[in-house]
């Protein structure tokens, strides 16, 4: 039975992703949580199982600041995209009519550059002399250029939400896609007026689409490398940069690899207790 | 209040000229119609006549290009649905599938300021008319056909609407259990005592469930009447062949009297059509129509009727509680017609290829003004 012909196509099937799936997912996290266990001393590896890194992630104030400030930079980022988002993606499935393709198109557009050289636009923008300051100076609003846009935590915020705009629209927008519409009549019908309807009908409707776009968005953003090293200055960089920071300047390669077991961990248990706290919303209909 | 917003009040729904296009197609065409307070009211169809669009506009959900709506002798042109005296039972019944049973047939009393006490016990109340009893906390998706329209129906009948509108509900539930719907649905509105306007195609569920039926062409109704009334004066020649079965044959004109008009058919010969079972405006030519249980065959030894001719049987086939026949009227006539007999036992039974005699009283017969 067990090498019978459909059992060895199975294998065949599932070999290639499996492979990939351990030597790409399975095999660097190992390897990274292995690491974590360890000591280097300058360039040599210790290999004695120690939890000091750990202690060091969790307790030392500069990690704690860099976890906490990358937690709120990227829930702050994933809220504000949210509500900016939901409006456009309702905008394109109910008044998008025979149009929503070509919006949906137009949404996509700012993926034709590159997300660093999107993220350097920022810099261009905020900058001492970037457009938003001359414009103002030439304005007279000011005569000296404002300071306070660029290299902090609220750029970061700015530009990681123009980042990921669309990723958080497309979800939502299919979810409200799939609202039959019938349904909004016959909230309608049994005494609903607009508002009631949204929050009754069309809000816990899309939730599975608000759910997906919240990890879409918030994971990938509490380990952004790049965002804050260009437009976050010194007050804005998250754990990433400390990550990279240990891994090279540093030499401590088990320390970068317990903050980012750490990170990890982080992201998981806020992203599963977040799907458990929403589970009803994502039931199948 | 002005004369023009208030109509007579035995109609509880008062459509008058009503019109609605869609991309330039008229769905509904110079409709005025009434409804009276507590009938069974049904709007029947082909598809795309317009019955559904004319629903819409009275639950509020189509807003007509001309012409006025009233409810409960108000005009409500300008009332959205949610303020309007009717709810709706939907084609797919719209039943929402995050909520259970309990909140989906509560739905609308969360909009009303009753408390909670009343709205369980009204809730209670809604499962228990629809025979739903003890599924309060079921799952919407864990439920079939039958009882989503059951929790349709309650979720609608909840709010006691004046009208309670009804989109071909019965159109996606199995044969036997939509007969046995269509005669709960009956049941259901002489114990509310709701008006009921059903929209549907099928002709059967029409004319056993309603009080009065109003048949739809094109954006137009052709006859509002009782089920018996369309049936056997079908006043126009598209209701004639749209319910039932009917044989027409066209005649040329012989004469006028009083209360008769003379045509000769050449087949059937001359025939005295009743003035009253006459429809259309007064032209040429008249079809005349024969339903296929109003033709009988004459025994063979027996003695022949006044209104008899000759006719072979072509196709036969058994029904169960009738025989229909298949018959040609002479050799070069190769129109098939419907003969159909209830009273079997005490028929003729004639084969394929035989020759028959056929007989009708001129009293059954309906026309038809044609050019």
């Amino acid at each position: 039975m067990y090498f019978s012909e459909h059992n060895k196509k199975g294998w065949r099937l599932l070999g290639v992703p499996f492979i990939f799936a351990i030597f790409l997912l399975a095999v660097p996290i190992a390897t990274m949580t292995t690491l974590s266990f360890w000591t280097q001393d300058y360039l040599t590896l210790i290999k004695t199982i120690t939890l000091d890194n750990y202690k060091q992630a969790w307790f030392q104030p500069v990690f704690q600041t860099l976890f906490a400030r990358s937690l709120i930079i990227s829930l702050t980022v994933t809220f504000i995209t949210i509500l900016f988002a939901f409006p456009i993606a309702y905008y394109i499935s109910f008044y998008g009519g025979k149009r929503k393709a070509l919006w949906l198109f137009l949404i996509t557009i700012p993926f034709w550059t590159s997300y660093l050289l999107r993220m350097f636009l920022w810099k261009v923008i905020l900058g001492y002399n970037g457009v938003l300051n001359s414009f103002f100076e030439w304005l007279g609003v000011i005569t000296e250029p404002l300071t306070f846009l660029l290299y902090n935590s609220n750029a970061v915020v700015l530009a990681l939400v123009h980042g990921w705009a669309p990723f958080a629209i497309l979800p939502i927008f299919v979810s409200l896609e799939k609202i039959d519409r019938s349904l909004l009549e016959a909230s309608n019908d049994l005494g609903d007026n607009n508002l009631s309807q949204f929050f009754r009908i069309i809000l816990p409707l899309s939730m599975p689409g608000v759910i997906g776009a919240v990890l879409i968005i918030f994971i990938p953003c509490i380990g952004d490398y790049i965002t804050p090293k260009l437009v976050g200055g010194p007050e804005g960089l998250m754990i990433a940069n400390m990550i990279q920071v240990q891994f090279s300047k540093a030499n401590n390669a088990p320390l970068a690899a317990a903050l980012s077991v750490t990170s990890l961990l982080i992201v998981g248990i806020i992203s599963l207790l977040f799907v458990f706290l929403n589970r009803k919303y994502l039931r199948n209909y | 209040m002005n004369k023009k917003n208030i109509r007579n009040p035995e109609k509880i729904v008062d459509l008058i000229s009503i019109e609605k296009s869609f991309d330039k197609i008229r769905a509904v065409n110079n409709v005025s119609l009434g409804i009276k307070e507590g009938e069974f009211f049904s709007l029947l169809g082909p598809s795309g006549c317009g019955k559904t669009t004319l629903l819409r506009i009275i639950a509020g959900f189509e807003k007509p290009e001309n012409g006025d709506v009233f409810i409960n002798g108000k005009n409500v042109n300008s009332v959205e649905p949610n303020n309007r005296p009717t709810n709706m039972v939907f084609q797919n019944y719209a039943i929402f599938p995050h909520l259970n049973v309990s909140e989906n047939v509560g739905y609308g009393l969360r909009n009303t300021n009753l408390n909670k006490d009343e709205i369980a016990q009204k809730i209670e109340e809604a499962l228990n008319l629809v025979g739903l009893e003890g599924y309060h906390k079921r799952a919407s998706s864990a439920l079939s056909g039958g009882q989503r329209q059951r929790v349709a129906l309650a979720r609608a009948l909840i709010l006691k609407p004046r009208v309670l509108l009804l989109d071909e509900p019965l159109s996606a539930l199995d044969k036997n259990l939509r007969e046995q719907m269509q005669f709960e649905l009956r049941q259901l509105q002489k114990s509310v005592g709701i008006t009921f306007v059903l929209v549907t195609h099928d002709q059967t569920e029409a004319l056993t469930m309603s009080d009065r039926v109003g048949v739809m062409f094109n954006g137009k109704v052709d006859q509002v009447a009782s089920p018996e009334e369309i049936y056997n004066k079908p006043q126009t020649k598209r209701v004639a062949s749209f319910i039932g079965n009917m044989n027409f044959f066209e005649t040329e004109y012989l004469e006028k009297n009083s209360r008769t008009i003379s045509v000769c058919h050449k087949d059937l010969g001359n025939i005295k059509l009743l003035k009253s079972n006459i429809f259309g405006d007064d032209k040429s030519k008249l079809t005349i129509g024969i339903r296929p249980e109003n033709f009988k065959i004459n025994n063979k030894n027996g003695k022949k009727q006044s209104k008899s001719f000759n006719a072979k049987v072509v196709e036969k086939s058994f029904m169960g509680d009738t025989m229909l026949y298949g018959i040609n009227l002479g050799e070069n006539d190769h129109h098939t017609y419907r003969i159909s007999i209830s009273d079997i036992k005490n028929t003729p039974s004639p084969n394929i290829g035989e020759e028959i005699s056929v007989y009708f009283q001129e009293d059954d017969i309906v026309a038809y003004f044609e050019e």
